[in-house]
């Protein structure tokens, strides 16, 4: 049974694009076939960070409103086997998004696909709720600071009582939190949350650590999935939450400071 | 950390400390708010304007309230009198000789 997935914040730039990017990769590296649609109408960004922005001849929209078929909207990706993007309109605004037309496309699409991955836009607005509305899961993404940490709370409460799962009295949509641009380094002095206190605040199950890692601008640089950069640490660590998600037992990586040699140590106590 | 820092007395809560604080704080308020059905704000000004035909109070003096227990709801309404002016003092009306 196909299930859909919702990546939301409350907040905007905390990495919910990148995230959706990656972990959409990262499901479809797996062999399940997988598409993520761009909610962020009007703001469109999926097709830039996916690199597929020269390829974009229909839309979401354009399906929703019937001027296109579904399958001529659907970008295949060229990297991976099993990946799709439906990118959305950048000329529309969240309008044009209705709970039945975006039900509607949904219905189509999980006769196909395995999984469907909802790139929500930031704020509680109409995009973002229609967004999180048919979700079966929802991953929330979040930085560990103060303004991210509280939009979460209130996307949580948001999904508790605005969803499709809530307002019919079904099983409550299943929350992940997957915290982004952590530094262990600023942890470890006192100047950045601890993933424990944001997992103390949230309590929601956590999905994965994501460290800050120059290799996410460079991956959106070059409009590739930081997924696909596995030497990165970043990259790695979507790996990692990708296969939790899927029931693995992964330990989480990257959450301590990288060992500094003996020498560096040393002149660190004495500067 | 340096030498120096096992020879200074208890350290002040580290920055991430204060804003794991302020959060647990704000959010506590936040989420008791959330659960409130959307009638309570209309309530609490109708209640008001009510009492205030019988008593003068401040417009914060009256705060509703819904609490959620298993099996049952109940509505609490707090409702602060002014304190009962003194016999001549200023504001009523004093005996006239």
């Amino acid at each position: 049974m196909a299930k859909i997935i919702t990546m939301t914040s409350g907040k905007g730039g905390v990495g919910k694009t990148t995230s959706s990017a990656a972990f959409g990769t990262g499901l479809a590296l797996r062999g399940f076939k997988t598409c993520i649609i761009d909610f962020d109408v009007g703001l469109r960004n999926l097709d830039l960070i996916m690199g597929c922005e020269r390829r974009v001849v229909f839309d979401f929209i354009n399906v929703i409103n019937g001027e296109a078929r579904l399958s001529q909207a659907l970008i295949k990706d060229k990297r991976v086997e099993n990946l799709y993007i439906l990118p959305t309109s950048q000329t529309r605004d969240k309008d044009a998004l209705t709970q039945e037309g975006v039900g509607k496309i949904l219905d189509e699409l999980k006769k196909e696909f395995d999984y469907i991955l909802c790139d929500s836009p930031a704020g509680i607005e109409k995009g973002a709720l229609m967004a999180l509305y048919w979700a079966d899961h929802a991953i929330i993404v979040t930085n560990p600071e103060v303004s991210s940490v509280r939009d979460s709370d209130r996307i949580l409460g948001v999904i508790q009582a605005k969803s499709r799962r809530a307002e019919q009295g079904l099983e409550p949509v299943k929350e992940h939190l997957l915290v982004t641009r952590y530094d262990p380094d600023r942890v470890e002095k006192g100047e950045m949350l601890k993933v424990e206190d944001v997992l103390e605040i949230l309590a929601i199950p956590l999905l994965g650590i994501i460290p800050e890692s120059p290799a996410v601008l460079k991956a959106s640089n070059v409009g590739m999935p930081v997924v696909l950069d596995d030497k990165s640490n970043a990259g790695q660590a979507y790996g990692d939450a990708v296969g939790r998600f899927l029931g693995e037992t992964i330990e989480h990586r990257f959450i301590k400071p990288e060992k500094k040699g003996f020498l560096d140590r040393l002149l660190r106590r004495t500067a | 950390m340096s030498l120096l820092d096992l020879f200074r007395k208890s350290k002040p809560p580290t920055v991430a400390a204060q804003a794991k604080e302020r959060l647990q704080i704000v959010l506590a308020h936040e989420r008791s708010g959330r659960d409130s059905p959307d009638f309570l704000p209309a309530l609490q000004q109708e209640l008001l304007a009510v009492i205030k035909k019988y008593v003068n109070i401040d417009d914060d003096k009256v705060a509703v309230k819904l609490e959620r227990e298993s099996g049952c709801s109940m509505l609490e309404v707090n409702v602060e009198l002014p304190v009962p002016a003194k016999r001549g003092a200023a504001g009523t009306p004093a005996t006239v000789n």
